[in-house]
């Protein structure tokens, strides 16, 4: 789009072979990013067929703001989850936003599946489906290296999207790979490439576009590049980053450990935001367009043979992959838990829910609920090598535990018993035990993630015990994010890109229109991603919280239950309230 | 003549890129400052990884040469002879060969694809301030002092 013109849009056909870009919708409605890509779903999703139907779309959206200011920097993936049937997003950053500006399109939709694997190469000239079928099997690693030597020319200004056997195979949480470092992670994404054989996607951004004559966009933009790289609050990422946050919650006793047995340990130290700078932090990078350069790179060293043989690698890590590899393994050593997030981005799982899957599996192992004939490997906690093992189990499918497990924690748990003990709140738990708010924001939340709402901040500034306050705050948090994630900026910008600061930015690219509604629409956008959701088969009624959540303590004693099934029975209204307002508004 | 002090030239030089992070916020400056585009490759400064994201990253960017070799080859005027070092540029009598690009030894001049029009650094410094890690700085050039050019 320039100004406020249709977005444009190239859609891909993989099973015709045939393309094309259309100009589609009014950006002054729908915004971009989230909204852009729920609006594709709704036109080329199909709502009632399983997620791995070859027709159904994979859409990656980008925003108004995308390239134009710091931060602006990601992607939304919109799509039908194959881990619970229903619309659901990812975000990611990398090159991608900016290799999709570049080439010329606001979204990418691509539908149906290939005849044989391949990888789809998109340029501003450019579109290729290219059987890459000795790809086929590789893993996450060894597959960029291969598809790097495509379009050689453009190296540094595109983006290399990848997926590896768990997408193959149909792993429920498969990821998609981004740039190496960053990925579309949770709900997978990469089981739904892995169905359309499309083993990986190249976007070549070889293009250019002109800005608005005058100076107010080149202030705005030296203003805000000023923000962004001296607040405090970015610094955080910066420094540490995350993984700062382990000391912090595990004195809140908020960490969850060895399958949140416990939410508090004195090992704390071996795995710190500080002890992996100290002793292993190689270097920071960032997504394309921002400054700030979160991705902290860590080194792997490991010794693989007698007399000496070493080799080494570059894993990033953050304090979700610290948590899942980590604490919620009972892995004590920083080491241990760059190991253990090799190899799940080898097989190309998304750390997160892994972690949490081989944790359930460790304490059904452990107390019998399933044996040797099942895990293959004696699973315990703080075991690395038993944990590569299975995370190689579990991306291959290589027995019907590890596919049952792939199919999610609490999949696996029905089967087989322990479901009491399943960390699964909508999906696999993120890496905060901080108390009810966050329990039932995760579990009742769109996209089943702590990023929705922030319901672990809530927990731990809230003065209110008043669920109908957590609800409230839960509905406003989440609009707040929907409207960045229209943008599409990243949320670690969320306290730099204010309402005002956004609608300037947004009048200085030529967007009046979308600066004047950026709060109805973003409203609008957050109601018309649940009634996909809704539509696509969600019903509160499915998900319950584990009884695991509520038999821990954290700093403020032990878990209410009351007033964790009250938060979220007021979040489930607010929500369906949001939708039923909509519904009538639309039929009105 | 005697009394005139000659102005000191200074070349852009990306001595620090072991600290790059890749944000292209460099790329992006330029190509908003000097060429009113949003683009990440029109801009004089150009980033990419060095054979993977793991291996760092490298700028591609006109190191300053004198003579110039992309001033040699232009066969009319809009590449000159910059003192200290690179080149001065005259968009209006480019007529788009490509002979500049051919003769950089060090792939520093990108021809536009889409406008056909050679871009290189011209060693103004405006990126300078868009580096969060300060990989960029003006460098006095040992080429501008002599006092004969």
């Amino acid at each position: 789009m320039i100004g406020e013109e249709a977005f444009r849009v190239l859609l891909v056909n993989l099973t015709d072979g045939k393309s094309e870009p259309v100009l589609f919708g009014d950006p002054s409605e729908m915004l971009g990013g989230s909204g852009l890509a729920a609006d594709l779903f709704a036109v080329h999703g199909i709502v009632d067929a399983p997620a791995d139907h070859p027709d159904q779309p994979l859409i990656f959206a980008t925003g108004p703001l995308t390239a134009y200011f710091p931060l602006m920097s990601k992607v939304v993936l919109g799509f039908k989850s194959p881990y619970n049937g229903q619309y659901a997003e990812s975000h990611a950053g990398g090159r991608l936003a900016l290799a999709l500006r570049f080439a010329g399109y606001d979204a990418l939709v691509i539908t149906g599946a290939a005849r044989t694997p391949s990888c789809l190469i998109v340029g501003s000239r450019t579109i290729e489906i290219r059987d890459v079928h000795y790809l086929w099997g590789l893993d996450v690693l060894s597959t960029g290296k291969h598809l790097r030597r495509f379009c050689g020319r453009e190296a540094g200004h595109r983006s290399i999207l990848r997926i590896g056997p768990a997408g193959e195979r149909g792993v429920a949480f498969a990821s998609i790979n981004v740039d190496t470092y960053r990925h579309f992670g949770r709900l997978g994404g990469g089981a739904v490439m892995g169905a359309k054989r499309l083993k990986g996607i190249l976007v070549l951004g070889d293009g250019s576009s002109s800005l608005p004559k005058g100076n107010a966009y080149r202030d705005l933009y030296k203003r805000v590049y000023e923000k962004v790289t001296q607040t405090p609050a970015m610094k955080k990422y910066h420094d540490l980053g995350t993984a700062e946050n382990m000391l912090v919650l595990n004195e809140l006793r908020a960490v969850p450990w060895r399958n949140l047995q416990t939410t508090h340990d004195e090992n704390v130290h071996r795995i710190s935001g500080q002890r992996f700078a100290e002793e292993l932090l190689l270097r920071k990078t960032a997504c394309a367009a921002c400054p700030v350069g979160c991705i902290h790179v860590g080194l792997l060293r490991e010794k693989f043979a007698e007399q000496n043989e070493f080799l080494y690698r570059q894993v990033s890590y953050d304090h979700e992959p610290i948590f899942a590899a980590g604490s919620m393994l009972g892995v004590t050593s920083a080491g241990g838990v760059l190991a253990l997030l090799d190899e799940m981005e080898r097989q190309g799982v998304d750390a997160m829910s892994a972690g949490v899957a081989l944790a359930w599996a460790t304490e059904a192992f452990e107390s019998g609920v399933v044996r040797d004939k099942e895990t293959l490997v004696p699973l315990s906690f703080g075991g690395v090598e038993t944990y590569r093992e299975a995370v190689r189990h579990l991306g291959l499918r290589t027995n019907d535990f590890y596919r049952f497990l792939g199919q999610g924690t609490l999949t696996a748990a029905t089967h087989y018993g322990g479901r009491d003990f399943a960390c699964v709140l909508g999906q696999e738990m993120a890496g905060y035990a901080t108390g009810e708010v966050f329990f039932a924001s995760q579990a009742y939340g769109f996209r089943h993630s702590h990023l929705d709402s922030a319901g672990y901040s809530y927990d731990q500034k809230a003065d209110s015990r008043k669920s109908e306050d957590a609800a409230a705050f839960l509905m406003e948090e989440e609009r707040r994010r929907v409207q960045l994630t229209c943008m599409v900026s990243c949320l670690f910008a969320r306290n730099v890109y204010s309402e005002d600061l956004l609608q300037e930015c947004l009048a200085s690219v030529g967007c009046p229109r979308l600066a004047e509604s950026i709060v109805a629409r973003s409203s609008e956008v957050q109601a018309k991603r649940w009634q996909l959701k809704f539509r696509t088969g969600y019903n509160p009624v499915d998900i319950s919280i584990p009884k695991r959540f509520g038999e821990i303590s954290t700093w403020k004693g032990e878990i209410d239950t009351v007033f964790m099934h009250e938060v979220a029975s007021r979040y489930q209204h607010a929500v369906r309230k949001l939708v039923d307002a909509r519904q009538s508004a639309r039929s009105s | 003549m005697l009394g005139i002090l000659e102005a000191v030239m200074k070349i852009l030089r990306a001595t620090r890129m072991e600290r790059c992070i890749g944000c292209y916020s460099c790329s992006l400056a330029c190509a908003r400052l000097l060429h009113q585009s949003l683009s990440w490759h029109r801009s004089g400064i150009r980033i990419r990884s060095a054979g993977g994201l793991s291996t760092g990253f490298e700028a591609q960017v006109c190191l300053g040469c004198d003579p110039a070799p992309c001033a040699h080859a232009c066969p009319t005027e809009a590449f000159r002879q910059r003192k200290g070092g690179g080149v001065r540029v005259k968009r209006s009598v480019c007529i788009r060969c490509g002979e500049c690009s051919r003769a950089c030894p060090v792939n520093a001049i990108y021809m536009d694809a889409e406008t056909g029009l050679p871009v290189v650094c011209i060693h103004c410094g405006r990126c300078t301030a868009f580096c969060p890690h300060e990989c960029l700085e003006m460098i006095e050039s040992a080429a501008g002092e002599d006092d004969d050019r």
